[in-house]
């Protein structure tokens, strides 16, 4: 069971909050440009860390805000939690 | 090497105490090279290697495990076996293993001790029930055996599920699929392990792979803890670790990591005989032979690679079993657990050649990687015997997330990951 540091609200149990998956995937500027390896890239592959992760999480249940966390995949360890657009 | 099983070596080795059964497989130390390599002693693998053999003449084959066969999600799942999805792809491919599973305890020699007692998928409302029509007709445009039941076939089947008017989660049918069941997951590991071994593949084990070794866009090899080990042909099936592997090649995959949480309750006397799932709750349930009742989950939504999940989603699981099957409400739960399946965007799993030459990826079965383990291990035997994938698997291939015909069974899978 996680304790998610909310950047805004502190310590708070997982169940409130929801999972956005993998950090910094930028949407592309110029979506006409892409060819179809470049989509697949953007839309399915993933880096999936085993070790340090960078993540989005939405405190849904909370102040419903999206913040960034580098979490340990393996040891579940959430080593920090940052805002959105900032440097972990 | 093991000698054949039958009645009477069964008789023959009573008479000597049972003293004298030999070793299933042998231990050999690694050879230099080999013909093919397979990363990944689990079901999926060990098939592969055995399929290898026994179709397709390639013997020179080792099969690394870093840890026992067997030891990851072969021996985490809930057993469950059956081939009711949706669209042709899969339907082709999950069928292919059911009818493999079928003959399998002959096919080995080894009893894995295959149960065709049944598979129900629950509907709750309306929407579930259009939902399992379409399904069940379908399946059966697929030439594959698949019914509807109204609530008082289903109470009939099942009298523990609470099938009243007030339930919390009311049963206004279920579909069913007669072939489906369970076989002994450890058994399927062993069996193939043991045929695939007379065959003369090395299986070994405590053997993690570090890095795969590529010369020019092509695969020479894998270094191990167990020294570096030369292969033309390579083939990645790690589930769990997928992408890990993946990375040490240079590619990226599809894939997210998650854990997958299921348990068993303290034993009971017989009160199950076939498997309940419901895909609205997140519950499948059934009971062992030795009388424990064997229960799946949802799986936790964020990435992981820990093999444990959060008690959350146990508390939720088992809410909702309780209420699905009331008697069960006072049984004490004997042992939790978790495996790390792979999960596409699809729910769909890729068994594909890769932009390495030489090296072949079979993987992302998320969460129902078992049922599929002997049809598996055929195609992905096919697709690196040929170099080209079988017909069953070319749909499946890596290069559907770039042309975009996925194929999307996240209900067929029953365990959605979003």
């Amino acid at each position: 069971m996680l304790l998610i540091p909310c950047p805004w609200c502190g310590e708070r149990d997982e169940q409130e909050f929801s999972y956005g998956g993998e950090a910094d995937i930028a949407r592309p500027l110029d979506p006409d440009a892409l060819s179809d390896d470049d989509w697949a890239d953007y839309l399915f592959m993933r880096t999936n860390t085993k070790g340090d992760f960078l993540e989005r999480w939405n405190h849904a249940s909370g102040c419903r805000r999206w913040f960034n966390a580098r979490r340990n995949t393996v040891t579940h360890r959430i080593e920090s939690v940052y805002k959105m657009a900032q440097k972990p | 090497m093991s000698s054949k099983y039958s009645i009477f070596s069964l008789a023959r080795n009573a008479i000597n105490h049972h003293r004298g059964w030999q070793r299933v497989w042998r231990s050999p130390e690694p050879k230099p090279a080999y013909d093919v390599i397979i990363i990944g002693g689990g079901g999926h693998g060990l098939a592969t290697a055995y399929y290898l053999a026994k179709e397709h003449g390639i013997s020179n084959t080792a099969v690394l495990e870093k840890g026992w066969i067997g030891g990851g999600n072969t021996g985490r799942n809930t057993t469950i076996i059956r081939s009711n999805y949706l669209w042709d792809e899969s339907a082709r491919m999950y069928d292919k293993s059911l009818r493999l599973y079928e003959n399998l305890s002959q096919d080995l020699n080894f009893n894995i001790m295959l149960s065709q007692r049944g598979v129900l998928n629950l509907a709750h409302n309306l929407g579930d029930l259009r939902e399992i029509s379409r399904r069940v007709n379908a399946i059966r445009l697929n030439g594959i055996d698949s019914e509807i039941l109204d609530t008082a076939q289903v109470q009939a089947m099942v009298p523990i599920l609470d099938c009243s008017t007030n339930a919390r989660y009311p049963i206004l049918g279920a579909s069913l699929q007669r072939r489906g069941g369970v076989a002994r997951h450890d058994g399927v590991a062993w069996g193939f392990a043991r045929a695939a071994d007379v065959r003369g593949v090395d299986i070994l084990q405590n053997c993690e792979v570090t890095a795969i070794l590529r010369d020019g866009g092509k695969v020479t090899g894998v270094e191990t803890s167990r020294g570096i080990i030369k292969a033309g042909k390579v083939a990645i099936v790690t589930a769990g670790h997928a992408s890990v592997l993946a990375d040490m090649a240079g590619f990226r995959l599809p894939i997210e990591s998650h854990p997958l949480q299921a348990m068993v309750s303290e034993p009971i006397k017989p009160i199950l005989d076939c498997v309940v799932m419901s895909g609205a709750v997140h519950a499948y349930i059934s009971q062992s032979d030795r009388g424990e009742m064997v229960m799946g989950a949802g799986i936790d939504h964020f990435v992981s690679y820990a093999q444990r999940g959060s008690l959350s989603v146990v508390e939720q699981q088992m809410a909702a079993v309780t209420r699905l099957m009331p008697i069960l409400s006072r049984l004490r739960l004997m042992r939790q657990w978790a495996g790390i399946v792979d999960t596409c965007p699809d729910a769909s799993p890729i068994v594909s050649k890769t932009p390495v030459q030489g090296l072949y990826v079979n993987g992302g079965w998320g969460t129902g990687g078992f049922k599929a383990t002997p049809g598996s291990g055929w195609v992905f035997a096919h697709t690196i015997a040929q170099d080209r994938p079988h017909e069953l698997n070319a749909p499946f291939s890596l290069e559907r997330f770039t042309t975009g015909a996925l194929i999307d069974e996240h209900g067929a899978a029953a365990v959605a990951p979003h």
